[in-house]
Formats: structure tokens, sequence, C-alpha cells
């Protein structure tokens, strides 16, 4: 008896086997929850084939114009829009490389905010600046004493450019100018030295060593723009088919699943072969810097020219940047349209009442509920987001602590969710879990589930580095003070872990609160979330209606911007050569 | 060939550079020494042109260089990291320099052969150079600044990142490659042991001026004041007050001691510090003149002679003196100075 409880100690006491026991919850929860509507997917389209019964014949499907041609449309909307971020983008990173200016931080902040937004609240935005009953076509209209909107914006190809432009932006600022930043000054001193000019210094020395972090982040932000959903279904309209929108209007409009679950297996096919892309070059020409390499230091601008170039940046990035979001805020406290049933008799100007109104139902329609209740649905599911995500998120960095070999096959498995698409995913969950005991539940608890493996990458990325940052030695001193392993985690790991821990909770909050691709799969019709039921209201007719969306767009940006606000704070500060 | 001219600069609202002016004559090797954070590698980059001086001038042949960038300088700077390309190899880091002033790549492929046999590295010219080691690097980096001939060369802390044993092996050959180069070199160290073997002539950087400059036995025997004993450890420092001119007499609390100037007269009653070399200490029982008396503390065997600590007085409580004979603990050590061995220096901040 004593020799097996050895055993089975000394088993136990083998970090792979550990790692293997804190392996198991979050393996179960994404083998169940991930991989099964994932193989339900592929197992569709085989039989689909096999068979050619439920109402796909793939020998009768037409591949050019059912798969090609959103194909080959997704593709280009995503290359000429990296394209486009990467011309606004990366003259951006040499500024904040290299210069220093009155509100830097601020303005570092404000462009990092479109990252962690809703592509609803994005959408809604741009509608708000440029749509029909945007402030630009409204205003326009009253000067002119025009009948109809003069700029037509929404469901346009530069609509969907614009707003990847707005999103991704911030990709190439931080990916670039941190890479950047972190380069030897003495190599480009070196050169100049040697006789290259400011120019072939650049060409020759920065840009070299530079290259990297450009393809790493340009493979991102394809990647984005590729998987893109919400932009296109609110900005482009139906006529721009992404292989996204076509998967979701197979599924939900024609209900042609099989050939949805073809799209999302070529969608989840192309994202993986983007995201092996990215890691390779992301692997590329790492070089540890020495400890007596000299960092670039941001400087004051000087030279005239310096200075505007600076300020045709800067002014450039916040209208991009400022204005669709500002506009959207704005909007929603101004009533400039008749309400139905006032007819032309209204006051244009300040109000409230989009907001008043939220909490009220006024079609009194059993299934229409107010979006308050939207509102609050959202938080719910965040919060069970939250709690799913910290719990396996946890689990999971300290298994990527524990063992080495394990994680070489159970990492790219974990972080296959960030490679399939929230429509993918919402697709798989409507197969495989259209029985009891899911279909029988009046509360959707698939939606967090939904929310926490989108979530779940985010999260690991951001504690499991900070888990391992602690060092063991750490460990090892409060061991021989005499703590026990449990006083251990609870006075060393837990204090050096919080702001992790609260970084996590509000990329769980955020993300499950924006959430929008699986959510309009899953949703019920007593059971929105506050992105399905904006994108409701926005396109009803009514300015009541679209002032409703707004309001709600804008508590949803107020949530996020405070929560990005948070997130820079306790990021710690990059370190000062001085 | 090159002069500075009363050079300043500021880092960060403090004065760090006020008025430096020195020349450099062809072929000549110059050490700047000074303590870390005097200013040394701001003079160096200043000179290069990547950073410009507040005010003050650099001339090269009695031209200003003040509108001239960096790169049409044509001067070579070997930094302290070695800051060697690490998206290039070895080669291709000796032929920068050479490829952008254009040349023939013929040419260039035969110089830099030629720099890889200098340096005997001729198997590496395909290595990374992130796989090479400290000793190695700072070959292709001397080589690298060498190849496009330079007119004229500065090395910041070239040694510093060594370990000891390298670095000894490798200030003779850096010390013979300079002088076979033939191309006037200012070397940035704080080591003094570097400077010594290196230089021609040194320049002592200190609170922003160049306070003393010249060969190197020369600070050695004639420190300018108190800091640069005190910066070379040349010995035991004591202050006192001058009481008579001639002969020169001070109060300490060894007592009254006779020393002896170099070349000012310090005036009776004036603050003052005298140099006592450990190595100067006499063991001559007849003389009566500056006699240093003391228990002895500690002992250290320094190879041939003994280093022995003297507790003197309350005032004193520690006096170097060299010995050849090892002494006891606890025992009382009397010796003498000659007065031409105890240098009166100016002190401090005077």
């Amino acid at each position: 008896m004593s020799t097996k409880k050895f055993l089975l100690r000394k088993w136990l006491g083998h970090p792979v086997a550990r790692s293997l026991l804190l392996w198991l919850l979050p393996a179960a929860f994404l083998g169940y929850f991930f991989y099964q509507p994932l193989l339900a997917l592929f197992n569709l389209v085989l039989s689909g084939s096999a068979t050619s019964g439920q109402g796909l014949n793939l020998g009768t499907l037409n591949p050019s114009r059912m798969i090609w041609r959103p194909l080959s449309f997704t593709a280009g909307q995503a290359g000429l829009s990296t394209l486009l971020t990467l011309i606004i983008g990366l003259p951006a990173a040499w500024l904040f490389t290299y210069f220093t200016f009155p509100g830097k931080k601020f303005f570092k902040t404000l462009t990092t905010l479109p990252f962690i937004l809703p592509t609803v609240v994005v959408a809604a935005g741009f509608n708000t600046l440029l749509g029909p009953r945007g402030w630009i076509n409204l205003g326009l209209m009253a000067y002119f004493n025009l009948t109809a909107p003069p700029i037509q914006f929404l469901n346009t190809f530069g609509a969907i450019l614009l707003a990847h432009v707005f999103y991704n932006t911030t990709i190439i600022i931080r990916v670039v100018s941190n890479a950047w930043s972190q380069q030897n000054i003495r190599l480009q001193h070196a050169a100049q030295v040697l006789g290259a000019s400011p120019w072939r210094t650049f060409i020759e020395v920065t840009l070299p060593q530079l290259r990297p972090a450009i393809f790493a982040a340009t493979f991102l932000v394809f990647l984005f723009n590729f998987t893109s959903f919400g932009v296109i279904l609110m900005l482009g309209g139906p006529q721009f088919a992404t292989l996204e929108v076509e998967i979701y209007i197979q599924a939900l409009h024609l209900l042609n699943l099989p050939l949805a679950s073809v799209l999302s297996i070529l969608q989840l096919l192309c994202t993986l072969l983007i995201t092996v892309g990215h890691n390779w070059v992301s692997g590329l020409g790492k070089v540890s810097p020495t400890s007596t390499a000299r960092r670039i230091v941001p400087r004051k601008p000087d030279k005239l020219m310096e200075r505007l170039v600076l300020f045709v940046i800067i002014t450039s990035l916040t209208i991009l940047l400022v204005a669709p979001l500002t506009s959207l805020a704005l909007r929603s406290f101004v009533k400039l349209e008749p309400t139905r049933g006032e007819r032309s008799e209204f006051e244009r100007g300040l109000t409230l009442q989009f907001y008043r109104e939220l909490a009220v139902n006024r079609r009194g329609d059993l299934f229409f509920v107010p979006p308050i209740t939207a509102a609050r649905n959202s938080f719910l599911f965040a919060f069970i987001t939250i709690g799913i995500t910290l719990t396996l998120g946890v689990l999971v960095a300290y298994a990527q602590k524990n063992g080495a070999i394990l994680n070489k096959i159970l990492d790219p498995l974990l972080m296959l969710p960030l490679g399939a698409s929230a429509i993918t995913l919402g697709l798989g969950f409507i197969i495989i879990f259209n029985h009891p005991p899911f279909s029988t539940w009046r509360f959707p608890i698939l939606i967090p589930v939904a929310h926490s493996l989108v979530a779940l990458p985010f999260i690991v990325r951001n504690l499991s580095p900070a888990l391992k940052n602690i060092s063991p030695s750490l460990h090892n001193a409060a061991r021989a003070l005499g703590a026990s392993p449990l006083r251990v985690w609870r006075e060393v790991d837990l204090p050096l872990l919080a702001p992790s821990f609260l970084v996590s909770a509000i990329f769980g909050l955020t993300i499950s609160l924006g959430e929008f691709g699986a959510s309009t799969f899953l949703v019920r019709p007593d059971y929105p979330t506050l992105p399905v039921a904006i994108y409701r209201y926005i396109s009803q007719p009514g300015a009541l209606n679209y002032g409703q969306a707004l309001a709600m767009s804008t508590i949803l940006m107020v949530v996020c911007a405070f929560g990005i606000f948070i997130i820079e704070r306790l990021q710690k500060p990059e370190k000062d050569i001085f | 060939m090159l002069s500075l001219i009363n050079i300043e600069k500021s880092y960060d609202g403090q004065p760090l550079l006020k008025g430096v002016s020195f020349t450099i004559e062809e072929n000549e090797t110059v050490c700047l020494l000074g303590p870390s954070g005097s200013g040394k590698s701001t003079l160096l980059r200043i000179i290069a042109g990547l950073e410009a001086p507040e005010s003050g001038d650099v001339l090269w042949e009695n031209v200003s260089l003040a509108g001239i960038p960096t790169h049409k300088r044509r001067f070579g700077l070997m930094f302290q990291d070695y800051a060697l390309f690490p998206h290039r190899n070895v080669a291709e880091n000796i032929a920068f320099g050479l490829k952008m002033q254009n040349l023939p790549i013929e040419e260039i492929n035969a110089r830099v052969k030629n720099a890889l046999q200098t340096i005997g590295m001729t198997d590496f010219a395909k290595r990374k150079v992130t796989e090479l080691s400290g000793g190695e690097q700072q070959r292709v980096a001397l080589a690298r600044a060498l190849a496009p001939n330079p007119r004229m060369l500065m090395l910041d802390e070239p040694l510093g990142a060594l370990d000891r044993a390298l670095r000894e092996a490798l200030i003779q050959e850096l010390r013979r490659t300079l002088h076979e180069s033939q191309i006037p070199a200012i070397y940035v160290t704080h080591d003094q042991e570097e400077a010594f073997a290196i230089a021609d002539r040194l320049l002592l950087l200190h609170q922003g001026t160049i306070i003393q400059s010249g060969p190197p036995h020369e600070f050695f025997h004639h420190p300018r004041n108190e800091w640069v004993a005190r910066f070379f450890g040349l010995g035991n420092l004591i202050d006192g007050i001058v009481i008579d001119q001639t002969p020169l007499l001070v109060e300490t609390p060894l007592g009254i001691i006779h020393a002896s100037c170099d070349d000012r007269n310090p005036v009776v009653g004036q603050h003052t510090t005298l140099l006592f070399r450990p190595s100067q200490a006499r063991q001559n029982l007849t003389v009566t003149e500056n006699r240093v008396a003391g228990k002895v503390l500690d002992q250290v065997f320094q190879g041939e002679k003994f280093q022995v600590s003297l507790f003197i007085n309350e005032q004193l409580p520690e006096f170097n003196i060299i010995l050849p004979e090892p002494a006891q603990i606890g025992d009382i050590i009397d010796v003498n100075y000659v007065p031409a061995d105890v240098l009166c220096l100016q002190n401090g901040e005077d």
C-alpha cells in the first residue's frame, strides 16, 4: 500500500505527469467544444460528397461561382486592405520610434483603441460619419437642400477598405515600432561612420533588421482582413461576399449547411496557411540584443521638415481614428431626423431620448426584448466567459511551464481556435449541438462557450509569459523561509500575476462583449447580445431605431475604451535607457 | 591634424563637457582616459559627427567639420559593443565601408580577403557574426573600421567587453596593428593599464575638461593634482597646511614634513596634499627628517615584496608602505621619506 502511494507520489512529482494533469480540463474543453464541431464539419462535407443527398451535390456544384469567387474576393480585399494599412502604418511606426511630442502617450493609447473595439461599433461609427444618416450626408443635404444623401459610402468597396485600415493600422504601428526601437542605434552609427548616407543606412542596415517585424505584422493584418466578418456585413452589404459572409448567408439564410461547411473548411485551411506563414516569418532574424546595446531614444523633432511630416502623419491618423468614434458618440446624443409618427414637426438638438428608450419595449412584442436586456445579457455572457477563460488560461499557463515535451504537441492545438473564424465556430456549433441538452436549455450557454474559445488564445498568450517570468528561485526562497506550496502560490505567484489576471479579464470582457460572428449563429430571439441587437436596430428604418443602435454602440465603445485605458496603465512602461 | 576647440556639451541639463580642447598629430595614438560617465564616448561621437557640440568646433587640417555629415568625414569608429551588422556575415561586414565608396567588386573582394588575412580569420569569411567569440568579434570590428582606409581611427573601449586574459593578449595585437597602419588614433578607455600599453600620449578627462595631457610616465611622476594622483592610485595622500616656503614645510597628522614641489610655490597657510608613494618608504634609521612610524595592521604578499598597512594615529588610521621583508602584525615599524620623494600637490578644487 505504502509503495503504491509512494509510486503515485513519485509519478505526480514528475513534471510531464503534472503537466498532463493540468492539461486535462483545457484539453477536454477544447476537444468537446472545438474539435468535435470541427470534425462534424469535415464529416458533413465528406458524407455530402459521398451520397450527394443533403441538397448539395459537389458534382453539380459550380466551383468557380460558389467557391472561387468568394475566395478570390476575400484574398483580394484582404491584400488591398493590408497594403493600404502598411502605407498608413509604417510612417506612423517611424514617428513613434524616433520622436517625442506632447501627448504621445495618450496618442499611443488612442491608436490601440480600434484593436479592442467591436466590429459593430466601428461599423456604426463609420455609418454615423459617412452613412446616409451620417453627419456629412445630413449636413450636405441641409446645406444644399438635397433630397437624397450625396455621398454613397455604405455598401461600397471603399467602406470595407477604410474600416480595415482603421482597424489594423495599430497592429503595424505596435509591432513595427516595437521592433524598431529595440534596434541597436550603434549599428546605424557604425554604418554612417563607414560612409553610408542616412538613406543608405536605412536601406542597408535599418530595413533588413526590421523586415521580420514588417512581414509578421503584414501577415497578421492580412489574417484579420481575411477573416473579417462584421465590417463586411455591415458596411459592404450583400454584393461583397467574402468567405465569411458567404458561409453566413449559406448557413443562416439559404440553409445550405453542406456548402457552408465546404467554405468553412476552405477558410480554415487558408487561415492555417496564413498563421503558419506568420509564425515562420516572426521566427526569422530574431537577434537577442546585447546588454550594452543602445536603444533608439526618441527625441523632439527639431527640423522644420520633420515637424511638418509629423504634423501631417498625426493629423491624418487622428482624423482616421477619432472622426468615426466621436461622430458615433455625438450622434447618439443628437436628434437630426424625425421619429416615426412625428413626420415633419420635430425639434433638432441634443437629446437623451435614445438612452432613455433603451429600457422600453415599444412593440410590446414577447420576442422583442428592449435593448437594455441585450446589454444585461452581454455582460452576463462576458462574466461567464471571463470565468471560463481565466480558469482554463491559468491551467494551461501552469501546464506550459511544467512540461516542455507536451507543449510542442499541445500548443498548436490550443492556438488553432485563433485561426478558426468565429463563423466556422458558430456553424460547427449549430451542426453538432442541435440536440439535448443544449437545444433544450433556455439559457444559451453556448454563447459564452464560443466566446471563451475565441478569447482563450489571447488570454494564454498574456498569462503564460507572465508566469514564466516568475523566477523559480523566488519559489525556492519562499519554500526555504517556511511557506507551504499553497502559501507560496498565494504569497508569490498571485501578487505577481495579479496585473496579468486583470489584463486577461479585460481581454475576456471586451472580446465577449464585442463578439459578433459566432453570436449571430447562436443567439435566441429572447436572448440577444449587444452587437446582435445593434446590427438589428441599425439596419431598420426610423430615427429611434438608429439612435438606439448608436446609444448601445456608444456604451460598448466607452466600456472598451475604459478597458484599454486600464490595460495601458498596467503594462510596464518601456524601460528608459537613462 | 585633428583639433578640438572648446567643445561644450550638456546631457539632461547637466554640463558634461566644459570646454575640451586638444590636438592629435600625424601617426599618433592618443588615449583618452577618464572615469565612467566623464563624457569620453560623447566626445568621440562629436568628433564622428553623430552628435553636435553646443559650442566649440572640430577642425581637420584647420578646416571646420561643422557642416560635414558623419558619412562624409572618413573617420573610422570602433564601438564598445562592436556594432557588427547581425544580418551580414563576417566578409560582408568588412566589405560594408568599401561598398559605400562604390568601389568595383573585384577590389572590394581583394581588400576584404587581405583584411581577413591580416586578422588571421580567412576561414571565417562566411560565418555569421553572431556565432563569433568576443575576441573574434573584436578583430572583425577592427578590420571593418580599417578596411576603408579612414584618415583617423577612433576606438571606444574596444576591449571593455572582454575578460582580463583575452584583453592582455589582444592589447599587444591592437598596439601593433595601430602602429603598422600609421593612422592617427584616439583610444578611449577607463582602464589605466590599457591606456599605458597603447598610448603615445594620454589625455585625462575629468569634470568636463582635459585635466592633464602628456606621455604616460609623466602622469606617474608628475601628477597635476591630488585627483590625478588618486585616479592612478599613486599612494598615500595626506592633507596638510604649508608653514614655510624654503625649505617647503607642511604640517600634517604625521608631524611636520619636508616636501618638494614640481612647478609652483605654495604660499604659507595654504592647504595642500602630500603624496607618499608606498614604494619610496626607506628604512634608514640615521635620518631624523620625515619619519613615519606605526603599528602593522595587515600585510599582503605582492610577489617579491610586501605591502604593509600601518596604523599611525587616530587622524591617520591607514598608511601603506612596501617592504622587502615580511612584518609581524602588531609590530611597530618606523620608516623615512626623502624630501624629494614627498610630492606636494594642488588639492581638489583649487
